[in-house]
């Protein structure tokens, strides 16, 4: 009983936690996920299934499947820290889910280095998913450095993109 | 009476598809004071039109390394085909130091063909080279790449390189969600483009074997990158490696017994070699952060690789055997360096150079490590994957020209430069083959 009640009182302060430092995340992603209207407005009667704000968040951040880095970075960015925590505890809660991780990095560079970069980049998303109770075996990992860049330009428009790691449903 | 060695060109046929897109080379940079030389056009004894005009494509090998100039035959005052009509002083006028003549006659009773070439040192009124190379008329471009050879050794002392051959991997953006990717073999200066494999997953890092018929290179085929090698005469492959994360870098050793290769399976990338008849995995480098891109001493005996194990890519060394921690680093003078492979004098280190962190250029160079000094070599901006030339004169590379992958080569001097443009999708990694039979 009061074991329960720790783990709640936990859950609840480590959400605070993380609203209080989330306020910054502005990625596309995030910003594409919170203009569309939550599936649950859409019904208009009031029942107690109805998703509370924190399902609601959840369900955004699962929507953000992609997350870029810094150039030569190989850890993701603070700002990602709640989304990833939110993919974390869905696989934790459903164990059967498999996803891969494939990391990317931008042209610059030679080519076997990216390559090695990439799998940095998505170990770095790994570590992090393992940690907050996502389970390894649920996780592959692939890079595939520079060979499928998101956008071909010789800019750092371009680059940005490409350096990123994407979360793929199995 | 003139004596001619007969060789016969024995050709393996091979039944690889023909590519569409073949490369084309141009020339981009040349020396000041080429060679003067006269190739005059080979006659032909036969009914027809030959598919291959033999003193054009010698005249493109000898001037796209940059060294000889070739006189046009508009302004040559005859066009000898034999020693007999050849009148030096006609030549002498026309400041030609050398002059290539020929003839090309079908074989008595066969469907075989005779080129009879001869090749002379104007100044010294002298019969260097001569012979008679026989084979089919889809033969003729390979006979033209023999004589290149010929005259380019007996001219500069250095053994030809135009009878090799490249690999390199094409990527063609089919739709924003397919790419197609493709191995393909060419002649050295990208013409009879052959297509090895294809496939929706990428294709990396082709590299030959010391016997110039297997390849090794990655292929993302089952979803992961997994090391392949393949014989390109009969096209079997067989997949070498399948261990846990990135398989990379293969490259086999000079004796083509064993095959250097990047191993991500104990956490982060390292070098490994495994020996080809027996499988058996040696680790040669063991640290927490990336090491990769391994490539072979001459003797054989320690291996270059890059590591970013002191934050920036650099190059080090390492003798197969010794202990993980005693490598030797090569670089200390750039804010990136990798990618590195001794040319055939074993103290030159071709490597692709991002010279301070300001600078976001990355281009080919070469480190004397003896006396430390660093030769830049290009001046584009996303210079890679430099392969050197069998015979240590050229170095091809993967670059970005208006925004698309093309092959660029240069000279180990940097004083000469020739691109093969590719018609369709991005071009990159060449590997220059061994000599070839």
């Amino acid at each position: 009983m009061s074991n329960k009640f720790l783990k709640i009182s936990i859950m609840v302060v480590s959400m605070f936690i993380l609203a209080a430092c989330s306020s910054t995340s502005d990625t596309e992603e995030v910003a594409e996920a919170t203009t569309t209207p939550p599936p649950a407005t859409t019904s208009p009667s009031s029942d107690r299934n109805q998703p509370t704000q924190e399902e609601i968040r959840a369900q955004n951040a699962l929507r953000q499947t992609v997350f870029y880095f810094d150039f030569d970075i190989a850890e993701f960015k603070a700002a990602d820290r709640e989304t990833l925590t939110y993919h974390a505890r869905d696989l934790a809660s459903n164990p059967s889910k498999r996803i891969r991780l494939e990391g990317h990095a931008d042209e610059r560079g030679t080519r076997e280095y990216n390559l090695a970069l990439g799998e940095r980049r998505a170990n770095s998303v790994l570590n992090y998913l393992i940690v907050n109770g996502a389970s390894r075996s649920q996780i592959e990992v692939v890079s595939y450095g520079e060979e499928r860049p998101a956008a071909s330009g010789q800019n750092e428009q371009s680059y940005s993109r490409n350096r990123r790691v994407e979360v793929v449903a199995r | 009476m003139k004596f001619f060695k007969l060789s016969i060109f024995a050709f393996a046929v091979s039944c690889m598809t023909m590519s569409h897109a073949e490369l084309n080379i141009v020339i981009t940079q040349g020396v000041d004071n080429p060679i003067p030389i006269s190739i005059v056009p080979f006659s032909w004894s036969g009914s027809g039109v030959l598919s291959e005009d033999i003193s054009k494509i010698v005249t493109n090998d000898l001037e796209q390394v940059g060294e000889f100039r070739a006189l046009s035959p508009n302004n040559m005052l005859g066009l000898p085909d034999e020693e007999n009509e050849v009148f030096f002083r006609d030549w002498r006028v026309l400041a030609q130091d050398y002059l290539l003549i020929g003839k090309i006659n079908r074989e008595p009773g066969s469907q075989l063909v005779q080129v009879q070439y001869e090749f002379f040192d104007v100044n010294r009124e002298l019969k260097l080279a001569g012979e008679i190379l026989t084979g089919s008329v889809t033969q003729l471009r390979d006979i033209a790449h023999e004589i290149s050879n010929v005259v380019f050794e007996q001219v500069t002392g250095t053994r030809g390189a135009f009878t090799t051959e490249i690999l390199y991997i094409v990527a063609e953006y089919v739709t924003p969600e397919i790419t197609n990717f493709r191995l393909e073999k060419a002649d050295y200066d990208g013409q009879r483009a052959q297509v090895l494999l294809e496939s929706r997953e990428p294709i990396m890092s082709p590299n030959w074997s010391p016997n110039g018929q297997d390849i090794a290179y990655v292929s993302f085929e089952t979803d992961l990158p997994r090391i392949y090698i393949q014989n390109i005469l009969t096209g079997q492959r067989r997949q070498i490696t399948n261990y846990p994360n990135i398989n990379s870098s293969p490259v086999f050793s000079p004796d083509g017994s064993k095959l250097a290769m990047v191993l991500s399976k104990d956490g982060s990338p390292d070098i490994y070699v495994q020996d080809l008849a027996t499988n058996e995995l040696m680790r040669v480098t063991d640290h927490p952060l990336i090491d990769t891109e391994p490539s072979w001493s001459a003797d054989g005996r320690s291996i270059v690789f890059m590591s970013d194990r002191t934050g920036q890519p650099q190059i080090y060394q390492i003798e197969l055997g010794a202990a993980s921690y005693e490598v030797e680093r090569l670089t200390y003078d750039c804010f990136n360096c990798a990618k590195a492979r001794f040319l055939p004098d074993g103290v030159n280190l071709v490597h692709v150079r991002r010279a301070t962190r300001q600078d976001p250029t990355y281009q080919i160079a070469i480190l004397n490590i003896e006396t430390l000094r660093v030769l830049s070599l290009t001046s584009t901006s996303l210079d890679e994957s430099p392969s050197i030339a069998p015979n240590g004169s050229m170095i091809m590379y993967g670059t970005k020209f208006n925004g698309k992958g093309v092959l660029d080569a240069v000279s180990i001097d940097g004083r000469v430069k020739f691109r093969l443009p590719s018609a369709e999708g991005d071009v990159r990694e060449p590997a220059w083959s061994p000599f070839l039979k």
